[in-house]
């Protein structure tokens, strides 16, 4: 029937036909055309990045002029784990443990409120709870930053509260613990969605089951409940710990004398002797802890979550 | 039939893909000009900000017709990392870069900036001597670019809470202000470090700050890293140290003249002092980019912004020194006394107690061979104490 209309038609809709079975008669045409855009996207700007990325850690800079010496060599990931000076050990370790630190206050605050919003909140108050998660995104990240340093200032509001009920001034302004709240703040939206989610999807009859055969409270949550939030609690983790593990905004910004992160060293190096070779071996630090990351989290189901 | 994705159409489509993949330009120099053309309508320049203000830019937009197109950068190295982008030599995208010492012969040794002839600049004679071939824009007699303006690297203090007031440069390395102290995230720090050593601790024999050997830089290293619990922070930019005087999150640092006049400016108790072991400073210059594509306009701001009007206008703007002399009854005369409040009135030899920045490189001047710690070094040193 389509050849039919194929002889008939007028030119215009005959040649549009033409290509829908041309399409249809060749999937691997229909393969390229669909394919190529996001595919060409994909291969020159995230793999050919990581590739280029990859490669220049493996070269050097000549320390005078600042150019690049094309040399293979391992010189900067041996000072990188160099644990004679062990600067850049202390830096990932720094970077690794304040993520972790992070996803761990988010989950223990996401659940909570995830499952009350999921489970127990009626629609108006669910609808209200989720604008209110929501809302920092609809401010610029910078600003959220600024405002949480105008509340940890000497004379910010909390001081000023302290102050008020007679308690003596918190010095919290630049420090690794300012890093931590700002971080666990600035990300808990992207952990309370998909743990929402998980929430969401038990089954009321699990639970009814479970009271059924006697359960409490804290076996269900345990045998029940824990189980089947879990990967939404990795999906929410791999945002809040890749999202923390490449800032190096906020280090610098309320950040003290001991808080620099991996994404500052490889600000830094860039812009000193235009050293990109260390900068990118430096890089790399992050991208093999979230290898490992992504790895734990597919056992644990966290895609099935996402 | 059912439509499916098989191996091989994929592998089809990353083909495809990978030949859409562009291809690279290149561009190339030119010699020294011997007359300044006629302007190409747009000047393109990397600088501290209200470097180009509109205050004094505005009039050389008019009578050039050259339009300024702005880009502030936040640090030295940011301004270094700018000049080096799309290529290098400024990308042939920007013309001028304001360069602090920290950074101008970095971008020498690197090629992103070309001699100039200082000839077609007539404020040149009249700079200061000190500033007319400095070691950190003049290598070996060649002119990378124009002096531009100075000031020192002060201590700044709150007269409040600071007493007595300080004399040496040792206030930000004794725990009497624990916690309340900043320093600048500069690996240029490390030379501050070295000038109080050089006072203090003769038996190093530090002749230049910013000509260190590997024992003299460790020793500088100890005593920064020392320093470190005492600090409060590392500020970033001249923003960020200024709220956090306003604030009282500190209370004594080191920072530059132009911090303390807009604290006082906010009526802040903000006083200031070179204290008695001198004082590193920075001098900044106007470099052309290698691939400067409007070197005209390039060469009249240069010319524009040396002369004495000029120089004193945006000397009261910044809060910093001209170098050129002559500015000195222009800035008396649109605010009474500054030229003495910003030094620009004193002898020569006050000059010699102002150790500027320069970039640190293997060869020292004051001891024969290649035996002194470069900027990688340093800023792998920095990055050991801040880190």
């Amino acid at each position: 029937m389509a050849v039919d209309v194929l002889r008939t038609g007028p030119p215009g809709r005959r040649a549009r036909l033409g290509l829908t079975a041309a399409l249809w008669r060749r999937p691997w045409l229909k393969a390229v055309a669909l394919l190529t855009p996001p595919l060409g996207a994909f291969l020159l700007v995230y793999v050919g990045a990581l590739v280029v990325l990859f490669v220049s850690s493996l070269w050097t800079v000549d320390s005078f002029t600042g150019k690049v010496i094309h040399h293979w060599t391992f010189t900067n990931y041996r000072q990188i784990f160099s644990t004679a000076d062990p600067t850049y050990l202390r830096i990932a370790g720094r970077t690794i443990g304040i993520a972790a630190a992070v996803t761990v206050t988010d989950a223990l605050l996401a659940f909570p409120l995830a499952y009350f919003m999921a489970r127990l909140a009626g629609r108006r108050t669910r609808a209200l709870l989720f604008v209110m998660v929501l809302l920092p995104l609809w401010s610029s990240y910078l600003v959220r930053i600024y405002a949480w340093r105008t509340i940890l200032a000497h004379d910010g509001a909390i001081n000023w509260a302290l102050n008020g009920l007679g308690l003596p001034d918190q010095n919290i302004a630049y420090t690794n613990w300012a890093m931590w709240i700002v971080f666990s703040y600035v990300w808990l939206p992207f952990m309370v969605l998909p743990v929402y989610a998980a929430v969401e999807r038990i089954p009321d009859s699990y639970l009814e089951a479970s009271a059924d055969m006697g359960a409490r409270g804290a076996r269900t949550f345990r045998s029940i409940i824990l189980p089947l939030v879990l990967p939404g609690l990795v999906a929410g983790s791999i945002f809040t710990f890749s999202l923390t593990l490449g800032d190096f905004i906020t280090p610098l910004l309320v950040g003290g004398p001991s808080s620099s992160f991996i994404g500052n060293v490889v600000y830094d190096f860039i812009g000193i002797n235009a050293n990109v070779p260390f900068a990118a071996a430096f890089a790399t630090v992050p991208v093999l802890v979230m290898g490992v990351y992504l790895l734990i989290a597919r056992k644990l189901g966290a895609f099935e979550a996402l | 039939m059912r439509f499916r994705i098989r191996k091989t159409h994929v592998l089809v489509a990353a083909f495809a893909a990978a030949l859409c993949v562009p291809a690279a330009g290149t561009s190339s120099g030119h010699g020294l000009p011997t007359s300044i053309g006629k302007g190409e309508g747009v000047l393109n320049v990397i600088e501290w900000a209200a470097y180009t203000d509109p205050g004094f830019a505005k009039p050389f937009e008019r009578q050039t017709g050259c339009i300024i197109h702005r880009k502030d950068a936040g640090s030295s190295n940011e301004m270094v990392a700018l000049m080096r982008s799309g290529g290098g030599g400024g990308g042939g995208q920007y013309d001028l870069v304001s360069a602090s010492g920290d950074a101008s012969l970095r971008l020498i040794y690197g090629g992103d900036v070309q001699p100039i002839n200082v000839n077609l600049i007539p404020s040149w004679r009249e700079f200061l001597p000190n500033f007319r071939s400095p070691a950190h824009n003049t290598v070996k007699g060649v002119h990378y670019g124009i002096s531009l303006q100075w000031g020192p690297n002060t201590l700044i203090y709150n007269t409040k809470l600071v007493r007595p007031a300080p004399t040496s440069w040792g206030a930000i390395y004794s725990s009497k202000y624990k916690g309340k102290i900043t320093v600048p995230n500069n690996p240029i720090q490390i030379a501050d470090a070295a000038l109080y050593l050089m006072k203090t601790q003769p038996a190093l024999g530090i002749k230049d700050p910013y000509e260190l050997t590997k024992p003299q830089l460790d020793a500088a290293t100890k005593l920064l890293k020392a320093q470190k619990p005492l600090l409060k922070r590392y500020w970033n930019s001249a923003t960020d140290e200024i709220s956090d005087f306003k604030n009282g999150d500190v209370v004594i640092g080191a920072g530059w003249p132009y911090q303390t006049l807009q604290l006082q400016a906010a009526k802040a108790p903000i006083k200031e002092t070179i204290p008695s072991e001198g004082a590193t400073g920075w001098a900044d210059t106007w470099m052309l980019a290698k691939r400067a594509p409007h070197p005209n306009c390039a060469y009249l701001w240069m010319k524009y912004v040396t002369t004495p009007q000029v120089e004193a206008k945006q000397a009261l703007v910044f809060g910093e020194t001209p170098v050129n002399p002559k500015a000195c009854s222009y800035m008396d005369a649109a605010q009474k006394g500054s030229c003495a409040a910003y030094h620009l009135n004193q002898p020569l030899s006050y000059y010699n107690t102002i150790h500027f920045w320069k970039t640190p490189v293997t060869a020292c001047g004051w001891q024969a061979g290649n035996s002194c710690m470069d900027y990688n070094a340093w800023q792998k040193a920095w990055t050991q104490v801040t880190g």
